[in-house]
């Protein structure tokens, strides 16, 4: 009776999900965030895929035949052997060839008439009239992938109206990609009706050879093997032209029936509904091409359950319902009765969900158990951190006085407690600026920041409050006064407040300077004001995060390379950090293959990041997610979006158990019924002895 | 009564570029284009060339309210301020920042409200008429005394307790509703029943003192007496002429909320999914979305005016004296 799904859904291979806030943007070239992903990576299909259960995430071919062969090439196009010294290297070429007999999914876009003309590539006001939404259109068609959509995507990655976040980075290592957009943005200028299809299919990018339906060739300027990565990524996904043309017609974009909401691809699922204020539907896509459940994954993946499927043919759910779902307290409940499959914690209930053992591990309340609901944790390629401007008169410098008072900051500011307190111990405190699972992170002894940890009874200790008091000393500020002016030693921490629950923290911090007499002002602001005061070098102190793109150390220690810094140069390096040394070794590192000397390198630079304390590390984010077991094989992967076509519902059992916990209680409702009648009856009573009497 | 509309019709206009400039004053005040720009491109490798690009395409490259480089009335036209208000007032709302058509979002989202903002209205209408009028038939019983105190109490209760109280108790404890979520048609209504219960409830306290307030005030005067005297019951009394007595006050504040109702509420919207408009400004201010909000508070003030006038006209519907010239 409390069920909100309709009659018809009963035992059906769904998989209900949510979301809070609709995403922005669904066109790969746009869409940038988790939660945009979240949707689009399971539509379209970059050339390559992580391993879903391999660990240290790897990349494997998804729609290429295997993963791209590198060649490097010298200024005059002449090929270079592998081991070729980096500065003799202009360009890499990435030769990649695709699968052959991939589909794109059912569209109207590729419907053609009896002519072999696009059947809805010109529709009048009348065929407008009855359309609504992506579904009301009678026939659709489909074709084959070529590597001409790939380069068609990779156009749009300039396109003068897409505005896609990569566009300014991909201009600056893909040959030609800069000149073909500022081509397109000057014809696209001089057109005199703008809303019209703008057909970018004539125009070339040097750096982008199609040597034939099946191949395709990408050339970079000089050596960038993070570019794999990108690969992987839907800003690489193929675009077929027709959808362009076909979502370009005004009467359609009136009734936002546009690419950015409907997406086109060759994915596991096509999205069917897209209300994004109620909800959205994928479908399993008729036409995906043959893949298989992995057959290799961990040591312990067996054990755990997640190689049943091995070999079986994905995906293995039929339809996905995302339903807008903005509070938490809701479907937290509706969780519980079995009406989501899976869920996060929310702060409010953690307590009812997970409960730590002796030994702080993390395991599910009896409540959750009895109800076989399972917890998955994965610690997130994510760092949330604090950092000083190194700019800044007080606290920056690379001088060993500065980098003693940051050094004994570092020491003071205890982020395990601040685990405990505020984030229901779902961290781990970061002891260099990689998470755990990229290359060149140590876990153990040699792992520690030894700046800020003593390594006792196996396992990191935070150095003493004295220790960091002597260094604030040695740098010149003996319990937190100026040894030169006698003043106390005053900082300030910019931050955006966000609500209530921020000021608690906010004061936490406080009292972590205030452990080493140094008094912290804050000053709270909006985000606009906040990023405005980064760019122009003001703030003092500041908390900011990062999110990794791609498993690689690069996409971490770009973060504080000189080249990057925010002031000036409009970089991610927000706290201005410049290093000779450490931008040298950076520049080496960056361009190398994982290995010994990269690995050596890494440790190096983590060394003089301890040293220099820039950043307080503070903690790399735990994330705990909970599923019913009648939903399988949910391994965490950060780096894979694409993880549905893996998923598993066993709807058998979900209906037992949905019909077992939902069962309607009458009784009070009947209760409450013949209480209201007995309190008629008094009033029943004063009614007719107020009508019998004779006056008021 | 046509010249009286078309008079306040006009009234009606200048107060709307008032609230047009006001909005575009305090959303530019907290948001430079630049912001905007930055908020809708993301948080990664943005870089000054793409906010330039953003703000060019959507015309947010343009000065505020004055053109210094433009000629002749140019100089006023070409301007963001001019640009983005003169749709407005043909209601043609224009693309959201995001791209996404206005009209179409409103004439989609406005259902849902409506489904749930509707029977609030009349069935909490009814029932806190109804139980106004028993509590004025009571006065001076121990009824009024106990009625007025559960009043009180439920006023004092908030609204989101009524909310989380009531998914609690239907949806989890007792498993008779769902505890959120919508469906498009008369499939609506089970999801309907809890939110419309939880409005009527939550509205009885303030809402049935309101009322009573209006009938004791009436159910002193002289023509209450001389119906008493000619003999008409009690009910009849309250029912056929109090009630009709005191409609000016009900109809001042129910009538002007009418066209303001398909804006929905955010908190019932938010907590049970209904896909309505209650959270549409909101999402947008947190957005950065200036078209959207632009549009909304245009469309809210609009209706504002249209409620007022709306209400005025009622009064010579329910009270033959009023006359409107």
């Amino acid at each position: 009776m409390n069920n909100p799904y309709p009659a018809g859904d009963k035992g059906r291979n769904i998989l209900y999900t949510s979301f809070t806030e609709r995403p922005k943007h669904l066109d790969p070239a746009r869409a940038y965030s988790s939660n945009e992903y979240e949707i689009i990576a399971q539509i379209y299909e970059p050339l390559l895929q992580y391993a879903y259960l391999k660990r240290p995430y790897q990349l494997e071919p998804l729609t290429a035949e295997a993963l791209p062969i590198v060649t490097y090439l010298d200024k005059d196009l002449r090929p270079l052997p592998d081991n070729a010294p980096e500065e003799r290297i202009a360009y890499s070429e990435y030769d990649i060839r695709l699968r052959p007999n991939i589909l794109f999914q059912p569209h109207p876009a590729f419907a053609r008439n009896g002519d072999g003309s696009f059947r809805y590539h010109a529709l009048t006001e009348g065929e407008l009239a009855k359309i609504s939404t992506i579904t009301d259109f009678a026939e659709t068609g489909a074709r084959a992938l070529t590597a001409e959509d790939y380069a068609y995507q990779i156009k749009r990655l300039v396109h003068p109206q897409l505005h896609s976040p990569i566009a300014e980075m991909m201009k600056s290592y893909i040959v030609g990609l800069k000149e073909t957009g500022e081509r397109m943005a000057k014809d696209f200028e001089a057109r005199s009706d703008k809303s019209e299809f703008f057909d970018i299919r004539g125009y070339t990018v040097e750096g982008v050879d199609i040597a034939d339906a099946h191949r395709l060739k990408i050339r970079l300027h000089g050596k960038y093997p993070q570019f794999r990565f990108w690969l992987a990524m839907p800003f690489f996904a193929p675009m077929p032209w027709e959808a362009d043309a076909f979502y370009a017609q005004r009467g359609l974009i009136e009734k936002n029936i546009t690419l950015d909401w409907y997406p086109v691809g060759t994915g596991a699922y096509m999205l069917a509904e897209n209300n994004p204020n109620r909800r959205m539907v994928l479908l399993k896509n008729p036409n995906y091409h043959d893949e298989f459940y992995p057959a290799e994954g961990e040591p312990e993946d067996a054990a755990k359950g997640y190689l049943k499927d091995a070999g079986q043919k994905l995906p293995f759910i039929e339809k996905v319902v995302f339903t807008l779902e903005k509070e938490t307290i809701p479907y937290w409940n509706k969780f519980l009765q079995g009406y989501y499959d899976a869920s996060g914690i929310a702060s409010d209930n953690f307590d009812q969900a997970v409960q730590f053992t002796g030994q702080n591990d993390a395991e599910l309340t009896p409540e959750m158990k009895a109800k076989d609901i399972h917890l998955e944790t994965a610690i997130t390629t994510t760092i949330f951190y604090m950092g000083f401007n190194m700019l800044d008169a007080t606290v920056g410098g690379l001088d060993e006085a500065k980098s003693k008072l940051r050094q004994a900051i570092n020491i003071a500011v205890d982020y395990e407690e601040f685990i405990d307190i505020f984030i229901n111990g779902r961290g781990v405190p970061a002891q260099g600026i990689l998470p755990p699972d990229i290359f060149g992170h140590v876990e153990g002894k040699d792992g520690i920041n030894p700046y800020v940890y003593d390594w006792a009874d196996g396992a990191p200790r935070r150095k003493n409050i004295d220790a960091a008091k002597k260094l604030l000393a040695e740098a010149g500020y003996p319990n937190g006064v100026d040894a030169k002016t006698g003043r106390p030693l005053v900082l300030y921490l910019d931050t955006v407040a966000r609500g209530p629950d921020d000021k608690s923290i906010l004061n936490w911090y406080r009292k972590q300077f205030a452990k080493l007499g140094i008094q912290l002002v804050l000053r709270t602001t909006d985000y606009n004001q906040f990023q405005q005061k980064m760019l122009n070098g003001n703030a003092q102190i500041f908390m900011w995060g990062w999110n990794a793109d791609y498993p690689d150390p690069e996409n971490f220690f770009f973060l504080v390379y000189g080249e990057n810094a925010k002031v000036g140069k409009g970089g991610e390096n927000a706290a201005n950090y410049k290093n000779p040394e450490f931008d040298r070794l950076f520049e080496r590192m960056r361009n190398m293959d994982d290995g010994e000397e990269r690995f050596r390198i890494i440790q190096a630079m983590q060394e003089i990041l301890r040293h220099d304390s820039p950043w307080l590390f503070g903690y790399h984010p735990k994330a705990f997610s909970l599923h019913h077991d009648w939903f399988r094989n949910l391994k965490p992967n950060l780096m894979a979006n694409n993880g549905l076509k893996y998923r598993r519902i066993e709807a058998e059992q979900r209906e037992l158990k949905r019909a077992e916990w939902n069962r309607p209680i009458y009784w009070p409702l009947a209760a409450g019924s013949v209480l209201l009648v007995a309190a008629i009856v008094p009033a029943y009573s004063t009614y007719r002895r107020r009508m019998r009497s004779t006056a008021l | 009564m046509i010249r009286y509309i078309i008079r306040r019709v006009l009234y009606a206009l200048p107060l709307l570029l008032g609230v047009n400039i006001l909005t575009f004053l305090l959303f530019f005040v907290v948001n430079t284009p630049d912001d905007m720009a930055r908020m809708h491109l993301g948080e990664k490798h943005v870089t000054q060339e793409a906010v330039d690009g953003w703000k060019h395409e959507r015309g947010y490259d343009l000065p505020l309210f004055w053109n210094d480089k433009a000629e002749g009335a140019e100089k006023a036209t070409r301007t963001i301020f001019y640009q983005k208000s003169v749709g407005l007032f043909m209601f043609r709302f224009g693309r959201s920042d995001s791209g996404r058509e206005i009209g179409a979002d409103i004439r989609q989202r406005m259902w849902p409200s409506l489904a749930i903002a509707v029977p609030s209205l009349l069935v909490g209408l009814l029932v806190h008429i109804s139980l106004a009028l028993l509590l004025v038939f009571f006065r001076l019983t121990y009824l009024e005394f106990w009625g007025i105190a559960l009043c009180v109490a439920l006023m004092s209760v908030s609204f989101l307790f009524y909310i989380i109280g009531g998914q609690y108790l239907l949806g989890k404890l007792l498993q008779l509703t769902p505890i959120s979520g919508y469906d498009s048609g008369v499939n609506a209504i089970r999801f309907l029943i809890l939110p419309l219960a939880i409005s009527v409830i939550a509205g009885i306290g303030s809402g049935v003192r309101w009322y009573r307030t209006l009938f004791l005030e009436e159910v002193e005067k002289d023509y209450v007496r001389t119906a008493r005297a000619k003999g008409l019951s009690e009910p009849q009394v309250l029912f056929g002429h109090v009630l009709k007595n005191a409609m000016i006050p009900i109809l001042t504040g129910v009538v002007v909320v009418l066209p303001l109702l398909f804006t929905g509420s955010l908190i019932t919207e938010s907590f049970f999914a209904i896909p309505g408009l209650g959270s549409y400004t909101i999402d947008a201010i947190s957005q950065q979305d200036f078209a959207i909000v632009r549009a909304m508070v245009f469309l809210g003030s609009a209706l504002y005016v249209l409620g007022l006038l709306l209400t005025d006209l009622s009064y010579t519907l329910v009270d033959p004296r009023v006359r409107l010239g």
